[in-house]
């Protein structure tokens, strides 16, 4: 844990300074205007546009320092710890779960959310939760159907369907 | 007078057969998050906020969508005692507190007198809390018609030197998650010089900026539940309940020894939760404090003492109605379940703050209406469904974990019909994970995602204003003090860093 503290702390304090670094952009159609120009305050126009991301993402950048500083000197409870960051269980269920909702979201892009949806479901419940077929089977089917009626026919929001947008097609003539 | 009119037309609006519906469909599904360990009021209103949209649609106004959102801010209140008694697990952070008494209740046997106690002490608090926003919430707008943008700034400053001051997280983390909220609501264009402002990789979907909702589902639908999976790995073993008719009547007699620990609960609690950072949970926690420590039984505290549930319960209710009213009539947030109720009032066109009183009193009495409505429709279904809960707690987080996962995804693509939203909702979800583990709060970056956008243009035109000078927020009489309590607010801990090093140095 200790160890990640500090790690996330270094990324944190780079991503602050990019914010930094970013806020301060002057618009592309205006080429007079030079960077960090607008991160102070304009004669009659008050604060630059870059004013308040460039003065928050310094505060979190100083912060990130003050987190270090707390490492150092082990006054943060993470910088006390000597548990890993993420135990055994914590790798497997990231592994698991996470990569599983990554794996989700690539499918919806391909198969839409409704070849999605219950593959997820049989993924999650059969083989992380070990249910039985029979009631993945059903609440997979149901909570797909389900989204279904509700969404595209009911409310008329159309969730995207990827590859499996024509096998749709004779359900809408028969509901809308 | 005028009040007491405008609280009864809001109570008949409430009571429409479509307001009731929704109010009583709000409090099964708010009692069932709540109950659910790991699962919080903010967590459903969040994932459900789209489905509001639909709502909106049929009834065609932003009251009926609110009442449903409120009605399951109230069930999660009452839910979160159940799993908390007979599990031995608080079902929201809220009722951690009501885990000291009840659970050693419900290992007694006296399980069903401890989740009846609660249910009542929940009602109490939410009544009395009820009546105390109806008297204060007029007034506190009618003063807050004064505000100007310098006011208002310093009122949201206010709100985050709370979370700073009082919060009790890692300082330097706090204020970085604060920062982080307020600069990713930056993203998009600048509404004042139309400038193009952080659009990371050119990436043109951060052009529309970071939707609220994409924060909101990512850290509470994804980022909780990762969370949750990760922390809840061991099986847990419920309580047999005693729930027949004659047990409960007994229930109910046995309520008259939580009259104490009721009352200090709903008033306490109902201060508390005006205090932005603070909230229910803070509150239920001081209830529990403040009745232990005036007992004359002390040393029962801890064992099963009924005072030991009333208050706490009493207190979280009463506290989310407090929450409610800096909401309402301010525009500041007290908690983030509050936080994500007034985005959605923006999202639905309201404009949240002491006009909301003078230009949407078809709004504003019909929701407060609803809240005494739901305090009812919540106490009866509480006691009436205690078995259907029970048997509902026992379902599986292997099924439970899944079906939330899928709303979020849904849910956010079905709010703003965009891929990229959903996709950086499970990246926002997946770094809202990690940041919980190394103790980076939550809870401030989303009141910050919600208060930037009003925060930045105030600061902007005080400055214009002011030419510039920040003495603005100094030198006029209501934003000098504010400003002040905010400074010292800010600067609490290091005057109590200080304070302890001498201390130190003096033993």
């Amino acid at each position: 844990m200790r160890k990640a503290e500090i790690v996330t702390a270094v990324i944190l304090g780079i991503l602050s300074l990019c914010i930094m670094w970013k806020s301060g952009e002057a618009p592309s159609w205006d080429p007079s205007v030079a960077r960090f120009d607008n991160i102070g305050l304009i004669e009659g126009e008050g604060p630059g546009s870059g004013f308040w991301p460039f003065w928050l993402s310094f505060i979190m950048f100083l912060c990130c320092i003050w987190i270090g500083i707390n490492w150092f000197r082990g006054t943060s409870t993470p910088s006390q710890s000597n548990e890993p960051f993420l135990d055994a269980h914590g790798q497997r269920m990231l592994m698991v779960v996470g990569g599983g909702l990554i794996g989700f979201l690539i499918v919806i892009y391909v198969l839409g959310f409704y070849g999605a949806i219950p593959l997820f479901l049989i993924y999650y419940m059969r083989f992380l939760g070990g249910h039985t077929w029979k009631l993945t089977t059903t609440i997979s089917v149901g909570m797909t159907v389900f989204c279904f009626f509700f969404f595209d026919i009911a409310m008329r929001i159309v969730l995207p369907k990827g590859y499996l947008e024509p096998l749709f097609i004779p359900l809408y003539e028969i509901f809308l | 007078m005028d009040i007491l009119i405008s609280l009864l037309d809001g109570i008949m609006v409430a009571l429409q057969p479509i307001n009731l519906g929704l109010a009583v469909l709000g409090v099964v599904v708010g009692l069932f998050v709540g109950a659910m360990p790991g699962l919080g009021s903010v967590n459903g209103v969040a994932i459900l906020l789209p489905f509001t949209f639909v709502i909106q649609s049929i009834t065609g106004g932003a009251t009926s969508p609110m009442i449903f959102l409120a009605a399951i801010y109230y069930g999660a209140m009452y839910g979160g005692a159940i799993s908390s008694i007979t599990l031995g697990i608080p079902g929201a952070s809220t009722a951690v507190s009501t885990t000291f008494d009840g659970r050693p209740m419900a290992l007694s046997g006296r399980a069903h007198i401890a989740l009846v106690a609660a249910a009542l002490a929940s009602f109490v608090g939410g009544t009395i809390a009820n009546v105390m926003f109806t008297g204060f919430a007029p007034l506190l707008a009618a003063v807050a018609l004064s505000f100007g943008d310098p006011e208002v700034f310093a009122l949201m400053l206010m709100a985050f030197a709370t979370f700073i001051g009082l919060g009790g997280d890692d300082i330097p983390k706090t204020i970085f998650s604060i920062c982080i909220g307020l600069v990713l609501a930056t993203v998009g264009f600048d509404i004042v010089s139309g400038e193009p402002r952080l659009i990371f990789f050119d990436i043109t979907g951060f052009s529309h900026g970071i939707r609220f909702l994409v924060l909101a589902i990512g850290v509470y639908g994804i980022g909780e539940m990762l969370w949750t999976i990760n922390t809840n790995r061991h099986g847990t073993s419920m309580t047999q309940v005693d729930v027949s008719a004659r047990s409960i009547i007994e229930a109910i007699k046995e309520f008259r020894h939580a009259k104490r620990g009721t009352l200090i609960g709903s008033f306490l609690g109902f201060f508390v939760g005006i205090l932005p950072a603070a909230g229910a949970t803070p509150g239920a926690l001081m209830a529990y404090g403040v009745a232990k420590l005036t007992s004359k039984d002390q040393s029962s505290f801890g064992k099963g003492n009924v005072n030991g549930i009333a208050a706490p319960e009493a207190a979280n209710n009463s506290a989310s109605t407090g929450a409610m009213l800096p909401m309402m009539t301010l525009g500041i947030p007290g908690s983030p379940t509050t936080a994500v109720l007034l985005a959605g009032m923006v999202i639905w066109g309201l404009q949240p703050g002491p006009l909301l009183f003078t230009n949407q009193p078809d709004f504003v009495w019909p929701l407060i209406g609803s809240f005494y409505v739901s305090n009812v429709i919540a106490v009866l279904v509480n006691l009436a469904f205690i078995p259907v809960f029970l048997w509902m707690l026992r379902m599986p987080f292997t099924i439970l974990a899944p079906m939330i996962f899928v709303l979020s995804l849904v849910g956010t693509y079905a709010a703003y019909l965009d891929m990229f939203d959903v996709s950086l909702m499970v990246l926002v979800g997946i770094a809202a994970f990690f940041l919980r583990i190394l103790d980076y709060p939550v809870a401030p970056a989303v009141l910050a995602i919600v208060l930037g956008p009003i925060a930045e243009p105030k600061l902007r035109q005080s400055l214009l204003f002011s030419d510039g000078d920040f003495s603005i927020f100094f030198t006029r009489p209501i934003a000098g003090p504010i400003t002040m309590i905010a400074l010292i607010l800010i600067f609490l801990p290091l005057i109590k860093f200080v304070k302890n090093k001498i201390t130190a140095k003096k033993t």
